[in-house]
């Protein structure tokens, strides 16, 4: 029998890219009818306070406006906004802490009150002509300060504001740091607040049909915005149905409901009426989500031949105003801690505190490149102290093959870590590059650093993990295929098609993957998150091709007269095993099939695959850079990443994954950071002027390579990709900075005013 | 959607004018990158506009009869950095330019936008303070012409009479001939950003190119406007070629420069980097004149 033809690791094109290259695809405001009000949101100008009194006269003046709403006349419905799967168990919930419109300010951008308007003019006047008077009360926008007794409340139920404290504690960390000959190796790692930066804005609309409410919505979670709406509006969740069209980019900020159940609100107060709400990118900034600023603190007790005797680590993660995403981005990085080096004396405490700054959510690495950038930094830290070259260091203490986690039951089945470091230290020529950069002086020097990470897939067994799949036969024997794992850029329809083809056994061009999902029609599934859609959306795929195959197969025996046993269904075509012999094309039967006048009938299959399984990913980056010491600046000149994320899908869209993550490493490293004014809580750089995004000039050529290891656990040996490219960026810059100039720096961005800082600190300058 | 009142535009410079007197609250818009940033942020929402966008007697670099380089006003950044005229006489002009914003802004943006802007931080302000350029206004009175530095009063603020418009900007034959001139952008990103700090350096050395005859040190975001360093220039004229020069002259611009504390950057850390960018522009200009540094 001769080779099937495989599809799976194959660099086909994008099932969306001539659309995408063309400009013909649809995103939400291009689909919206130009019919829509739009809707605009006045957000509040100070930090903390109570909302005293709103005077809308003048705004409701201004020709055009329709309709002013302020945080009065909102109902009460207090509800959660996290992309998290529902849980039955109240005591899993996400907590329930906003409402559409507040009087109760957290933070300086709070959304008060809301314009419906004819056009986006008259609802920018309005805006500007809503009087607002304030009761002010003192706020805090430090994550320690925030813990103190006297530090201002922000949420009455939360004491100090700390939202959640979990601790990890394995072995006995105060005897075991007493061994004689210890030594005692200490850090705190400052990780800043930025932005996903996603080129598509929020937007949303929304409006009424036949009593219910429709919002169509750029989210990367369409079923659980409907759950959501329904909450925030107190309405049954049926009553709301949410569509996704095209979405450009989300990074995790859409994997929050961020003003969907605003604008149906608004949609109702005008009579259903199509309302449009496109945030701005400032609004983008200050009011949407960010990523967690996480203080670490570690402290390391290791033998002369680098050994861990007991470990301590302790996270002050800063939450802003509202839960969100809340604690579960420290727990996860915490997490990663006693796995990456394990040690068998572990203790780890975990804070999550509310601060008067804007809310922080879901943000690609949810936690790991914050404790990566800790633990990485710090091992290179222990490296410098022990007189251990880092990369020997790694070699011989990461994770080693056959470790399991017995939380997870991941296992580590082959020597991934060895495999990247190995094939990373070849392509970027460290050893030499090593040597050669040990003790320079002068105003231009060199240096080279490597940082490692381990990702999850998936989120069990902390959360559900399910993925239901649709796939329905043309007359022509194609297929559409429907997941509720949505499309945000990352290439997940492609990936879908090519498995779609591969396990169903059709043409890859026959495969039509529904890139739209609407609630009514698309399968029950919880979005696009975490690491998981090619693995958590690949079960479903594999099982519900199985079964449309054998319902196919069902029929080839109909028609056919021979026993299903004896058939296949290989490119399209109907086959008898044995002899290869093709007996009819799948186009044939599925036309004999829905026109048959005897034995009729519409061949489809349907399936939900409940995992109960996750993936440890692995990886490395090596970065080598170039420091201009009078400037304070560091020149990224030579950067490459390693993934062992199992089988690839399709190569050319794993190597662009691989590709935006490291360059959202690099902004992480090097520039970005979301400031706060410390007298007065508003944002300082809400805008890409000066929030300095790296550009392409800031980046070298990006490399990018793999170790294929077959996940066993996975449906198509693939496992986390969309994540983990972004994690071990920073602290790899960061330790080539600690390899050409012997300066430790602890916090990132690494910008000239911390380095100039430094430097002097060190006497450099 | 951009809450404009109502959109004038001038089909020559004396229409210009009198659209200036008919509308004395209007705004003037050229290449917009400025003016339509600040109407979206409601800085001059509900404004009125006069474009003069389609003068084109505004644009285009010229060199005159008595040897003066004249630069339109309305001429955009990448046609300053592709011209013949700059590229041979003051290059570094082309060079300042081509450091402001990304390509759409430099094909839209205009010199003299970037200048009645009156902001500090104009990647072609430095360099033109840097060449002495005189600026050409012209209003209901006629034409006037005066120095740069007292075409800026204050920070965003110029010497623009009523009615009146900025026409061109004038480099006369002395200040730019012998002269060679280098300048460095400090910003935090490699494109798309403004000046945390810019300094532009000329100097013209003696005939045998062993001592400084005169040396220009200009500066954005050192002060309020952008400026010269005049005591470190004072000091650099007559002074023979090499390295310790080029750190003494470096150093001194600390009694010229005063930059501000603000969370863009602080105070020492713009004072540091104007004595690093000074000597590093002095010592490029000087290479490109010629010169040779002995250590």
């Amino acid at each position: 029998m001769k080779d099937k033809e495989h599809v799976i690791g194959k660099s086909v094109k994008r099932v969306d890219a001539f659309e995408k290259v063309t400009g013909r695809a649809k995103y939400t405001d291009d689909i919206c009818d130009k019919s829509s009000y739009t809707a605009k949101i006045l957000h509040s100008t100070v930090a903390h306070g109570i909302v005293k009194s709103i005077d809308t006269k003048e705004a409701e003046r201004i020709p055009g406006v329709v309709k002013v709403v302020t945080c009065f006349d909102v109902p009460k419905h207090y509800f959660p906004t996290a992309g998290h799967p529902w849980s039955t168990d109240p005591e899993h919930q996400d907590v329930k802490d906003r409402l559409l419109l507040t009087d109760h300010i957290r933070f300086y951008g709070d959304d008060v009150a809301a314009v419906v308007a004819e056009n986006e003019v008259a609802a920018a006047q309005a805006v500007r002509a809503i009087k607002v008077e304030y009761e002010e009360l003192s706020f805090v926008l430090d994550v320690q300060k925030a813990m103190e007794e006297d530090a201002p409340l922000i949420h009455e139920e939360y004491p100090r504001n700390i939202l959640k404290h979990t601790s990890i504690n394995s072995g006995n960390y105060e005897e075991a740091r007493k061994e004689e000959g210890l030594i005692k190796v200490e850090g705190w790692y400052d990780t800043p607040t930025v932005q996903h930066c996603h080129i598509e804005n929020f937007i949303c609309y929304s409006y009424m049909e036949q009593g219910r409410i429709v919002v169509v919505s750029s989210t990367q979670i369409p079923h659980i915005c409907r759950r959501i709406v329904g909450q925030a509006l107190g309405i049954p969740w049926g009553e709301v149905r949410v569509i996704k069209p095209y979405i450009g980019g989300g990074f995790g900020n859409k994997q929050d409901i961020l003003y969907e159940p605003l604008c149906a609100y608004l949609s109702t107060v005008v009579g259903g009426r199509l309302v449009k709400l496109d945030i701005s990118r400032e609004e983008t900034f200050v009011s949407n989500r960010v990523r967690h600023a996480i203080r670490t603190h570690i402290i390391s007790y290791v033998r002369p031949d680098g050994s861990f005797a007991a470990r301590k680590m302790e996270c002050f993660s800063d939450q802003g105003a509202y839960a969100s995403h809340g604690h579960s981005i420290a727990a996860k990085g915490m997490g990663a801690f006693p796995q990456l080096y394990p040690c068998p004396n572990i203790e780890a405490d975990a804070y999550t505190v509310f601060t008067n700054k804007s809310v922080a959510g879901a943000m690609r690495g949810y936690g790991i490149p914050q404790a990566m950038f800790a633990v990485e930094s710090h091992t290179d830290d222990i490296a410098l102290a022990l007189g251990i070259p880092p990369y020997e260091f790694r070699w011989k203490y990461l994770m080693p093959k056959g470790y399991t986690d017995g939380f997870s039951k991941n296992v580590n089945y082959f020597d991934s870590f060895h495999q990247c470091l190995e094939k990373g230290k070849e392509h970027i020529d460290y050893d030499r590059k090593v040597q050669e950069y040990a003790n320079q002086t002068g105003e231009i020097r060199k240096g080279i650093g490597v940082a490692a990470f381990w990702y999850n897939t998936g989120v069990w067994p902390i959360s559900l993990e399910t993925s239901s799949c649709r796939m329905v036969l043309n007359q022509d024997g194609s297929v559409q295929v429907q997941v509720a794992e949505t499309e945000i850029g990352q290439g997940a329809d492609t990936a879908y098609a090519q498995m779609t083809a591969e396990t169903l056994g059709i043409p890859f061009q026959k495969v039509h993957v529904v890139s739209t999902q609407d609630t009514d029609i698309t399968p029950f599934g919880t979005g696009a998150y975490a690491s998981r859609q090619t693995y958590m959306a690949g079960f479903a795929i594999h099982q519900t091709a199985n079964l449309l195959k054998s319902h196919i197969l069902d029929t080839a025996q109909e028609l056919t007269r021979h026993t299903k046993q004896s058939l296949d269904l290989i490119d399209g075509n109907i086959v008898r095993l044995g002899d290869e012999e093709i007996l009819m094309s799948l186009a044939d039967l599925a036309e004999e099939k829905l026109y048959s006048l005897t034995n009729n009938g519409h061949l489809t299959a349907e399936s939900t695959y409940q995992a109960k399984t996750n993936a440890y990913s692995f990886g490395c980056t090596f970065a080598e850079i170039e420091v201009d010491i009078p400037e304070c600046r560091i020149t990224l000149t030579n950067i490459v990443n390693l993934h062992d994320c199992g089988k690839l899908i399709n190569p050319q869209l794993a190597m662009a994954q691989v590709h935006g993550g490291m360059s959202m490493g690099i902004g992480y490293g090097l520039l970005e950071k979301l400031l706060f004014d410390e007298k007065t809580g508003k944002p300082l750089n809400d805008n890409l002027l000066d929030y300095k995004l790296s550009t392409f000039m800031d980046h070298p050529e990006l490399k990018g390579d793999f170790v294929e290891n077959y996940e066993p656990t996975s449906a198509y040996g693939t496992k986390a990709l969309g994540e983990p490219p972004v994690c071990s960026v920073a602290p790899a810059i960061r330790n080539a900075l600690l390899q050409a100039t012997g300066v430790a720096v602890d916090e990132i961005p690494l910008t000239p005013h911390v380095l100039f800082r430094r430097f002097k600190e060190e006497g450099l300058l | 959607m951009y809450d404009i009142k109502a959109l004038y535009e001038a089909e020559s410079i004396s229409h210009g004018i009198s659209l200036l007197k008919e509308h004395p609250q209007a705004q003037i818009i050229a290449g917009g990158s400025d003016v339509l940033v600040q109407m979206r942020e409601g800085k001059r929402a509900g404004a009125e506009l006069i474009s003069i966008y389609g003068l084109d007697e505004l644009r285009g670099v010229k060199l005159e009869e008595d040897g003066t380089i004249r630069i339109g006003s309305l001429t955009s950044f990448s046609h300053i950095t592709k011209d013949p005229v700059i590229q041979k006489y003051i290059n570094v002009l082309g060079e300042a330019v081509d450091m402001v914003g990304g390509p759409q802004i430099r094909n839209i943006g205009t010199i003299g936008g970037n200048t009645c802007n009156g902001v500090t931080s104009a990647d072609s302000a430095s360099t033109l303070f840097a060449w002495d350029a005189v600026i050409e206004v012209t209003g209901p009175e006629g034409v006037r012409r005066l120095p740069i530095h007292e075409f800026y009063i204050k920070a965003g603020k110029v010497d623009l009479r009523s009615a009146e418009l900025q026409t061109g900007i004038l480099i006369p034959k002395e200040s730019y001939e012998g002269y060679f001139g280098h300048y460095i952008k400090y910003a935090m990103r490699g494109a798309m950003d403004i000046a945390t700090l810019g300094c532009s350096v000329n100097v013209k050395l003696s005939e045998d190119k062993r001592y400084l005859k005169d040396v220009r040190i200009a500066y954005g975001v050192a002060g309020p406007i952008p400026m010269r360093a005049v005591h470190a220039e004072a000091a650099a004229k007559g002074l023979e070629i090499n390295s310790d020069t080029i750190e003494k002259v470096g150093d001194i611009v600390l009694e010229d420069v005063t930059p501000r504390d603000s969370w863009r950057a602080s105070k020492a850390f713009r004072e540091h980097i104007a004595r690093v960018l000074c000597k590093r522009a002095l010592k490029q200009s000087i290479l490109l004149a010629g010169g040779v540094i002995h250590e």
